[in-house]
């Protein structure tokens, strides 16, 4: 029971990071239709910046780990969101009025091109960074087992919630998140409305590209080793969060998420840690057979 | 050009416009004005154009060639989004109501491209036009019934504050008491609110008689024009548009 609650804590945590990156994925999808294969590299370069951003504040003295945090969070979201609005204005928009295949090709390329341009850039090997938030609070203690919860496993959790309700707020209630939602039903009425569709795809790339960010930051401190290739496993995962939530549905996102973590936990904890993501692909087949728009996707869009 | 102090009596001006859709030239050469204060209706038949011809005026798609100019200022390569703001407001054919948002959302997004100051007053003004909408303002549009969308598709329009609204074809599908309503809120507009309306319609009989004149559009191209009673008394406008009645 208690290896079980500990397992819980874990994919819960695992989960939240997951959350974050698809509903980059989800939005991009929401709003253009099209699956954004650079969003993990994009999640990766966040990930370098934040690694890189921590080591030049050790190496200026700034130890004070709160203010570390959340300056490295702010300035990984920025520079992530420039990377995020440039992907989507050089590779996607210039193709926008072409076939449907061509950005999702392009969109391939792009991410092969970070992936690249990083190991180019910092070399292939993994990097390490020092643990920064450490120690945590010790849940039930048997004389078997400890289930413990680190204060990083809390920030991880509370951290994503927050977000999560900020985002959905932006989403249902101001006058940003109805353009965006104008944009996905009808961009061409939309524009007849004033709303620079454009400008507000760009916008949906930064949002995404800013919650990668966060989820990057988090990523560094609770696994403290990166590397080049990292986007392409968090991305797919995230990407499988997306699907099996329902493409497009953003609660649907963050479920997927949270499924796709305790999958991947409890499968590494209870059977094999080798066939972790096949488990995790294999419900994923299953849940889209028996519901193909995923958890919480809409079934379809009425016609009016 | 000098400065005029005065709006010019031509609000709108659609001079030698031409607009393809790849190799189709969809309009030929048209040569439409709207002046202040008017309702101006476009009637024709199926494929003709009209909605091609509503579609340029908002740039998109923009016309090949010619000329659009609202109020003096030349539109003709403006972005859409930046027309809305000008002052001109459509609602479209097919109506393209957001199906999956609420009554009140589309209402907010028709005040997308307006001053938050309004919004109340214009709201108060829309809903007395149409007080079905406010009744289902929670309500997701898409569960509306054809006549309440249409409904729903002039208020939003309305939202903008447009010195010009374009109406295509606000009667399809609509039973005819629905669209005496429709028509009577066309006028009020035009009378109470002073704004211009151009109007498409297939239903040429009651179009012609609201408004002040007409053109009729043939195969992308103008046919004929003149005040709507004028034109209701031609033979040939007889046969073609009002065959079997009204
Ligand atoms: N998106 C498009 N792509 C290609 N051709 C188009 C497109 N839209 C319209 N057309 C063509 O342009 C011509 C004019 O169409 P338009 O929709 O303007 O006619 P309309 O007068 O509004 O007809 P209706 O009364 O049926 O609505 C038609 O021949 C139509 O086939
Ligand atoms: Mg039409």
């Amino acid at each position: 029971m208690e290896y079980f609650i500990q397992q819980l804590i874990n994919g819960v945590t695992l989960g939240s990071i997951y959350g974050l990156i698809a509903i980059g994925y989800t939005m991009v999808y929401g709003i253009i239709g099209m699956i954004n294969f650079a969003h993990g590299d994009v999640f990766m370069i966040g990930a370098f910046i934040s690694l890189i951003m921590f080591l030049v504040l050790g190496l200026i003295g700034i130890t004070w780990i709160p203010f570390a945090i959340l300056l490295v969070l702010i300035v990984t979201m920025i520079l992530t969101s420039v990377y995020g609005w440039t992907v989507e204005r050089l590779a996607y928009r210039p193709l926008r009025k072409s076939f449907r295949l061509a950005p999702l090709i392009s969109a391939i390329g792009m991410s092969i091109f970070l992936q690249n341009y990083v190991q180019l850039l910092q070399g292939a090997r993994v990097k390490p960074i020092q643990p920064i938030v450490e120690g945590g609070i010790t849940l039930i203690q048997s004389d078997t087992f400890v289930v413990t919860i680190s204060y990083l496993q809390i920030i991880i959790v509370l951290a994503t919630f927050l977000l999560m309700s900020i985002f959905a707020y932006i989403i249902s209630s101001t006058s940003l998140g109805r353009s965006q939602r104008a944009c996905e039903q009808d961009q061409l009425m939309a524009s007849l409305l004033g709303i620079n569709v454009d400008r507000t795809i760009s916008l949906t790339f930064v949002m995404g590209a800013a919650l990668a960010a966060v989820a990057s930051v988090l990523f560094v401190l609770y696994y403290g080793v990166i590397d080049f290739y990292i986007g392409f496993h968090a991305g797919i995962k995230a990407f499988t969060a997306a699907v099996l939530g329902g493409i497009g549905s953003l609660p649907g996102a963050m479920l997927g998420g949270l499924l796709i973590g305790l999958i991947e936990t409890f499968w590494s904890a209870y059977f094999s840690i080798e066939y972790k993501d096949v488990a995790a692909f294999s419900i994923l087949v299953l849940v889209l057979i028996f519901r193909p728009t995923g958890l919480l996707g809409k079934p379809e869009i009425e016609k009016v | 050009m000098s400065n005029m102090p005065n709006p010019p009596a031509t609000m709108l001006s659609i001079s030698g416009v031409h607009t393809y859709y790849g190799n189709i030239e969809a309009l030929k050469g048209i040569d439409v004005e709207v002046n202040h204060g008017e309702i101006v209706t476009l009637i024709g038949a199926n494929g003709a154009g009209k909605t091609t011809l509503l579609m340029t005026v908002c740039g998109t798609p923009q016309a090949a060639r010619g000329h659009i100019t609202f109020e003096g200022k030349d539109i003709t390569r403006m972005p859409t989004h930046e027309i809305v703001t000008k002052g001109i407001a459509q609602s479209p054919e097919g109506r393209r109501i957001f199906p999956g948002m609420t009554v009140f959302e589309n209402i907010q997004m028709g005040a997308m491209s307006c001053d938050p100051e309004y919004f109340d007053q214009d709201y108060a003004r829309v809903t007395e036009l149409f007080p079905i909408l406010k009744e289902r303002q929670n309500q997701r549009a898409g569960t509306l019934s054809g006549g309440e969308q249409q409904m729903l598709a002039i208020g939003r329009a309305m939202m903008s504050r447009p010195r010009l609204l374009l109406l295509d074809e606000p009667s399809l599908g609509l039973a005819p008491l629905i669209v005496k309503q429709i028509f009577e809120v066309i006028a009020e507009i035009n009378q109470t609110d002073h704004v211009t309306v151009m109007l498409v319609e297939q239903n040429a009989y009651h179009a012609l008689k609201l408004a002040h004149r007409g053109y009729v559009l043939v195969n992308g191209k103008i046919a004929m024009s003149g005040p709507g009673n004028e034109l209701l008394e031609r033979p040939e406008i007889r046969a073609a548009y009002l065959e079997g009645g009204r």
